[in-house]
């Protein structure tokens, strides 16, 4: 792929939310350099809070290429999905991400909402038998590696282990989901 | 295709949506009143990371879930993956599902109550889309019931959430709250005096979101514009209800000024321009979805002027979803090119205003 502004190739590929809509731009490194900084000196304006927000701006900030490139590759330990793939696309791949990037995410989700700390409504779950479910899902999304290490076990005919984690998912699925629902 | 999906359809063709009924307070200028809620099973990846077995897993467990609390027993499933083009397309524009999910892949469904008020989206964006829509200004009473809905269905699905993020979503720019409030418009009378681009851009400043219905981008098509919120996080769902509901009464004040200026000042302009779209309406033999949207606006502002004193508001706005590329077929029962559907039209709209005026209302 081309350079949205010259002939080199777009190394970077940019992905800015605007009032929820998703604009790509492939830049090559040059280009990308001048864009982030563009953005930088914007987020830097009096405005209190930019609407819309780019997931860029943030990143721009006195960052090498390198840096950028490293963190690109950080991936989850649950579904895999690497930053940069999540750059691309807009969209995470986990509830685990917002954990996992949280220092990433961070400054990105300040942009957009001018707020880094959730107020509305939250769970309720009342404690029936044994011990109280938390309020936070982590532990339960867990399971989304629990899967992945199951399915990779069997694929090296590990099935001591396989068992394990099949075991370890039914028993966390069964404490969260085993609840009275009326 | 499952041939309970085809009756519900069927079902759907014959009846009249929520938003159409032309109801409620305030409805000579607010068409309905949304609010979704964006919600992700813990224990899943999120849709876009979802494998085609994931997916698959998701919409089972959500039915089997959604089905053991009170809400989800009135539900009727539509299948969506297994719908033809025109189907999805249908659903669409009747409003109960989004472009989004129409032409996504995989498992995917929407649930829908018998009042058209309620819909549940399965594998949009988030894994679970829960959307309530009332007719006319009533964003308390969509906001008493949706929550209901969420909180049911939360007492029987584990709803990814974070103590500091709030709920989780696939896109940072929905997470914490979840929640979409919107509002849609019939704003006809600030668009002809040219006083709509600048309440947009006080709406920005205020970090409201404006768009057309039907339009893809900012040009709205008929003069129906939805107003929502922009951020989800760091407010509460009655703070975020607020700040859209409060904006609403100054528009209402505007359109109602500007409809009255055109009266007062235009009198003689205004009937014509409203006279000569009833007459295109009621004697064309071949119309586009555009203008014909663009023409029951303006009908349906003389409506409301007493302009025209032979027709119904809720009549208008049931046209304005049956002459539709995608209704209009299913009400003809035939798959109609873009040519035969603007002679269809045409013939519905002719047929509807012929006599005493249309009779879409009436069942
Ligand atoms: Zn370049
Ligand atoms: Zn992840």
């Amino acid at each position: 792929m081309k350079c949205q502004q010259c002939d080199k190739p777009a190394v970077f590929h940019i992905t800015e939310l605007e009032a929820g809509e998703v604009r790509e731009l492939h830049l090559c490194e040059d280009h990308a350099r001048v864009y982030l900084n563009q953005s930088e000196a914007a987020g830097g304006s009096p405005e209190p809070k930019p609407k819309g927000g780019g997931l860029t701006a943030p990143l721009g900030v006195g960052q090498t290429a390198d840096e950028l490139a490293a963190l690109d590759q950080k991936a989850c330990d649950m579904c895999g999905i690497t930053f940069f793939e999540f750059r691309n696309q807009g969209r995470l791949g986990c509830p685990h991400d917002y954990v996992h990037f949280e220092k990433e995410l961070e400054p990105l989700i300040a942009n957009i909402h001018g707020a880094t700390q959730h107020t509305g409504r939250r769970p309720s779950r009342p404690a029936v038998t044994g011990e109280p479910l938390p309020e936070g899902t982590e532990p339960l999304t867990a399971v989304i590696g629990m899967r992945t290490g199951m399915k990779e076990a069997i694929e090296c005919e590990d099935y001591e282990r396989a068992k394990e984690l099949r075991d370890r998912i039914r028993d966390t699925e069964q404490r969260w989901l085993d609840r009275p629902t009326e | 295709m499952d041939p309970s999906a085809q009756m519900n359809l069927e079902t759907l063709t014959n009846n009249v949506g929520e938003w159409l009924r032309g109801t409620g307070p305030e409805s000579d200028i607010v068409m309905s009143s949304r609010v979704r809620l964006a919600r992700n099973v813990a224990q899943y990846p999120f849709v876009s990371r979802a494998s085609e077995q994931d997916r698959a897993e998701i919409e089972k467990f959500l039915r089997e879930r959604i089905a053991m609390v009170p809400a989800g027993k009135e539900l009727q499933y539509i299948d969506v993956g297994h719908l033809e083009e025109v189907d999805r397309q249908f659903l669409v524009e009747r409003q109960l599902i989004s472009r989004e999910l129409a032409d996504a892949q995989g498992a995917r469904s929407v649930a829908i109550d018998g009042r058209e008020q309620v819909s549940l989206m399965i594998n949009e964006e988030d894994h679970l889309r829960i959307q309530c829509m009332h007719s006319g200004l009533d964003l308390k009473g969509v906001w008493d019931q949706i929550r209901l809905v969420d909180d049911q269905i939360e007492r029987a699905v584990p709803y990814a959430f974070h103590p500091r993020w709030g709920y989780l979503t696939a896109c940072p720019t929905n997470v914490g709250t979840g929640i979409r409030v919107s509002v849609m418009l019939h704003l006809p009378a600030l668009v002809i005096t040219r006083q709509i681009d600048k309440v947009f851009r006080s709406l920005h400043k205020i970090s409201l979101a404006v768009r057309g219905l039907y339009g893809e981008g900012s040009q709205a098509m008929g003069d129906f514009y939805q107003i929502s919120n922009q951020t989800t996080l760091g407010k509460t769902e009655e703070e975020l209800l607020e700040q859209v509901g409060d904006v609403v009464p100054v528009l209402i004040d505007y359109e109602r000024r500007a409809r009255e200026f055109l009266v007062r000042e235009t009198q003689q302009n205004v009937h014509d321009q409203v006279s000569r779209a009833y007459g295109i309406l009621r004697t064309a033999q071949t119309i586009t979805a555009e203008e014909t949207m663009q023409l029951l606006s303006r009908v349906r502002m003389g409506v409301l002027l007493g302009l025209i004193g032979d027709v119904d508001i809720s009549a208008i706005n049931v046209l304005l979803v049956r002459t539709q590329p995608a209704h209009l077929q299913k009400l003809r029962g035939l798959e109609l090119d873009t040519k035969d559907r603007n002679i269809e039209r045409a013939r519905y709209l002719r047929q509807h205003f012929e006599g005493n005026g249309p009779k879409a209302a009436a069942n």
